[in-house]
């Protein structure tokens, strides 16, 4: 049924809906609506016989999730930020042992400087942990990822990151179509775990594992993620015929057909760079995006089948590996047998907004053959520069992100 | 339940504080650990019993003297009996999950889980968490940890688990050191011991004093329902311990005093011997509490001077005279100044003679309680 909601409700709505078992919940910014509203369900006895149990940090909410999936219960966190990095041990851990948690990564940039607003540079810091990692173009898209997660998660035992842009999309209110109980129950099968803590069959579970065997337990992730890439595009098929609409699957081309130039991004600018690539087609110009909506496993092949007829490609990520460039692109680059001439530009770091202007500008230089291989999106390079000279000029120049800031307030009040 | 008390009508324990001690005294062998063969068929050791569970069976890859595997094949079997088998374990990094599951083998003959080492208790929360929403209620939880993956690194997690009192019982195995990296100091590494950071050299040799946790007592401020400690010298008491434990609901603590050969530089022979003479010098306090309070203590039978205790051991060596150095009489004696204390603490001597003449425990509500908080 369609219902005007926050981006948060209706995750809940949705995750509430595939029947949770164990709820864990640590509050940070911008996923807390997530569970305070499965809280709430949980109080009211509206999601019994759930348990929701208020962590003391986002280290032990990932563990809680671990006990109580390798005890046979479908298990869901929420988290973003500093609290995906604060559990990261926990993140691995939990993809090591094959438990399928379910967990919502609502986007947010990494600090110091500390920033609350949306970038991806959370999820890609633990892009190589062994999850899924599915993104959300929009509020329905996150519904329906979540619907779908539940169901991967558990028919592939990998625990599986729904990552849904903080704000952008999470506070976002939006028109979604939420399913009914009894359609998602359809969709999404009761948990029969692999393995399980039973007294009656008493297995160990997390022994030491040396060279002798390590890398064939490490390779079996690896297949099982190769594995993914076609439970994804069967659970995809699966949802159009549960609920007749698409919602899922590895990539979304858009406008990509006899495209000179195709953009590759992931996440909620895809609908902006969807309007950009309208209006430079108005124009004439032959542009198209791709959007991921799987990252881990990474769909190279389904990739380099959407690209295959352009000229050039351009990466637009929320995110960057210092020193080196972009994080999406180089897996791109990579998918695409190492091909040239594939440029990056960031975008969006620390929830800077990401303009149909900009973008509009990045599409004509790509067509024009102008763009960089490196672009840093609407970046401020005076004030990088006066940084750079002050800490040239002085030994103790004094916190960077503080000086920046005040030049950046100086240049917005102008001259006095 | 009580299998080694009602038996005798003599040490019926009302409630879970009461210390579970048989009321046997071995003064034939001065000790707790070989009196099996002494008393009644019913009130011998759950580990007695050919028919216990081998939670931990043999052929894991302790070392020989171990007190950690000691102690947590004692807890194990009491806690399987308890429940009637009905027990999942989850167990902290350390030496306890090397040494029992070196791939593809497992000493492990209940449902057992590994994850990390500073998350047992958060992950032990979870599977009781599933077990409720399951609805299998019938299944308990126990969560094990040396004394790093409990004071230290697992305090976090520890202590989220015992304030929303989850139902879950976690034992700390406490050898005083992080072993498993090769000896290094814990929060729970006493004053003027030796470890590898703590190295015995310079003006104030061996880990420092004034510093440290007092788990025990950290757990009782949160006033969960049952804290107590044992060692493995007195293994009726901690079976009675891990028994009373598995009675009650909600969060639960025991600190099991558990040397270790290799890090304190003991004979693999006198483990039992060693954490004897810890019990009966004053420096480890055997007692139990409930809902924060301090109802029962065990009393020093043959009291001992601190240092019967460190001279057993090599990682106080030195604080004693040899060829090459004049001793530390004065770190010794602030040790002893710990132990006095702990003694008037915990009310540890019988009337204040300590000559052995009580059954060594204290009964309930004789004026300890409130004690063992203050600080």
């Amino acid at each position: 049924m369609l219902r005007q909601l926050e981006g948060s409700r209706a995750i809940a709505e949705a995750v509430a809906r595939c029947r949770p078992q164990v709820v864990c919940a640590y509050p940070i910014t911008p996923q807390t609506h997530i569970v305070e509203a499965l809280g709430a369900m949980v109080k009211a006895g509206e999601l019994a016989p759930c348990r929701f149990v208020n962590v003391e940090s986002e280290f032990a909410a990932m563990s809680v999730a671990i006990g109580a999936s390798a005890t046979g219960a479908r298990a869901y966190t929420a988290t973003a930020s500093q609290g995906l990095l604060y559990m990261a041990e926990a993140v691995f851990n939990a993809a090591g042992l094959g438990l399928p948690v379910v967990m919502t990564l609502a986007n947010r940039a990494i600090g110091a400087p500390i920033n609350i607003w949306n970038d991806h540079s959370d999820a890609m810091a633990v892009r190589d942990a062994g999850w899924v990692q599915l993104f959300a173009e929009s509020n329905q898209a996150a519904v329906d990822l979540h619907l779908q997660a539940f169901r991967l998660a558990e028919s592939l035992s990998l625990p599986v990151m729904v990552c849904v842009d903080g704000f952008v999309l999470t506070h976002a209110f939006e028109r979604v179509d939420l399913p009914t109980a009894e359609q998602v129950d359809a969709f999404v099968p009761p948990f029969v775990p692999r393995q399980v803590l039973d007294p009656d069959h008493p297995v160990s579970i997390g022994a030491m594992v040396g060279p002798e065997a390590f890398e064939e337990v490490r390779y079996l992730g690896h297949v099982k993620q190769l594995r993914a890439l076609e439970e994804i595009e069967v659970v995809a098929a699966a949802f159009v015929d549960h609920f007749g609409r698409q919602g899922g699957g590895l990539v979304q081309p858009y406008r990509t057909e006899d495209a000179d130039v195709v953009i590759v991004a992931m996440g909620s600018v895809l609908g902006t760079l969807e309007d950009a690539v309208d209006a430079a087609r108005d124009r004439g110009r032959r542009v198209g995006v791709v959007g991921l909506t799987t990252f881990r496993p990474f769909p190279a092949d389904a990739l380099a089948g959407a690209v295959s007829g352009a000229r050039s490609v351009v990466v637009v990520e929320k995110a960057f590996s210092t020193g080196l460039g972009g994080v999406l692109a180089t897996d791109v680059t990579l998918a695409l047998g190492g091909r040239t001439g594939v440029a990056t530009v960031v975008a969006g770091l620390g929830g800077r907004p990401i303009t149909q202007a900009s973008l509009t500008g990045v599409l004509e230089r790509a067509c024009d053959g102008t763009l960089e291989a490196l672009t840093f999106l609407d970046l401020d390079r005076a004030v990088v520069d006066r940084e750079l000279a002050r800490m040239d000029a002085s030994a103790r120049s004094g916190p960077s992100a503080e000086n920046i800031l005040r030049d950046r307030g100086e240049r917005a009040r102008g001259p006095r | 339940m009580d299998e080694h008390g009602d038996a005798a009508g003599t040490a019926v324990r009302t409630g879970p504080g009461d210390s579970g001690r048989t009321p046997v005294k071995y003064y034939q062998v001065g000790s707790f650990a070989v009196g099996n063969r002494l008393v009644a068929l019913e009130q011998r050791t759950v580990q007695a019993d050919p028919e216990r569970s081998n939670a931990l069976t043999s052929g894991h890859r302790a070392c020989q003297g171990c007190g950690e595997a000691l102690g947590a094949r004692y807890v194990l079997d009491a806690a399987m009996r308890a429940t009637g088998g009905k027990v999942v374990a989850v167990n902290a990094t350390g030496c306890l999950e090397v040494f029992t599951t070196p791939y593809p083998e497992t000493s492990w003959q209940l449902p057992w889980l590994h994850s990390l080492f500073g998350n047992a208790a958060a992950v032990a929360t979870g599977v009781a968490a599933a077990l409720a929403a399951t609805g299998r209620d019938d299944v308990r939880v126990v969560a094990q940890a040396g004394d790093g993956g409990t004071v230290d690194i697992g305090l976090a997690c520890l202590s989220g688990m015992f304030e929303r009192d989850d139902d879950v019982l976690f034992v700390c195995y406490d050898n005083q050191a992080y072993m498993n990296t090769g000896v290094q100091r814990s929060a729970a590494t006493p004053p003027g011991a030796r470890t590898a950071t703590t190295e015995a050299v310079g003006p104030d040799p061996g880990a420092p004093f004034g510093q440290g946790k007092d788990l025990p007592r950290v757990a009782m401020a949160h006033d969960i329902p049952y804290v107590a400690t044992a060692t493995v010298a007195d293994l009726f008491d901690l079976e009675a311990k891990v028994e009373t434990a598995m009675a009650v609901h909600g969060a639960r603590y025991l600190h099991v005093l558990v040397p270790c050969p290799l890090g304190w530089q003991t004979a693999s022979a006198d483990t039992v011997r060693v954490a004897r003479l810890a019990t009966e010098s004053g420096l480890f306090p055997v007692f139990a509490a409930v809902d924060g309070q301090v109802t029962s203590a065990s009393r020093i039978r043959h009291r001992v001077p601190v240092e019967a205790y460190l001279r057993q051991q090599g990682r106080y060596r030195h604080l004693f005279p040899s060829e090459d150095r004049p001793g530390r009489p004065d770190v010794v004696a602030r040790i002893q100044a710990q132990a006095d204390a702990n003694i008037a603490r915990y009310g540890l001597l019988a009337d204040g003679d300590g000559d052995g003449d009580e059954d060594g425990t204290r009964p309930p509500g004789s004026g300890v309680a409130g004690s063992g908080v203050a600080p």
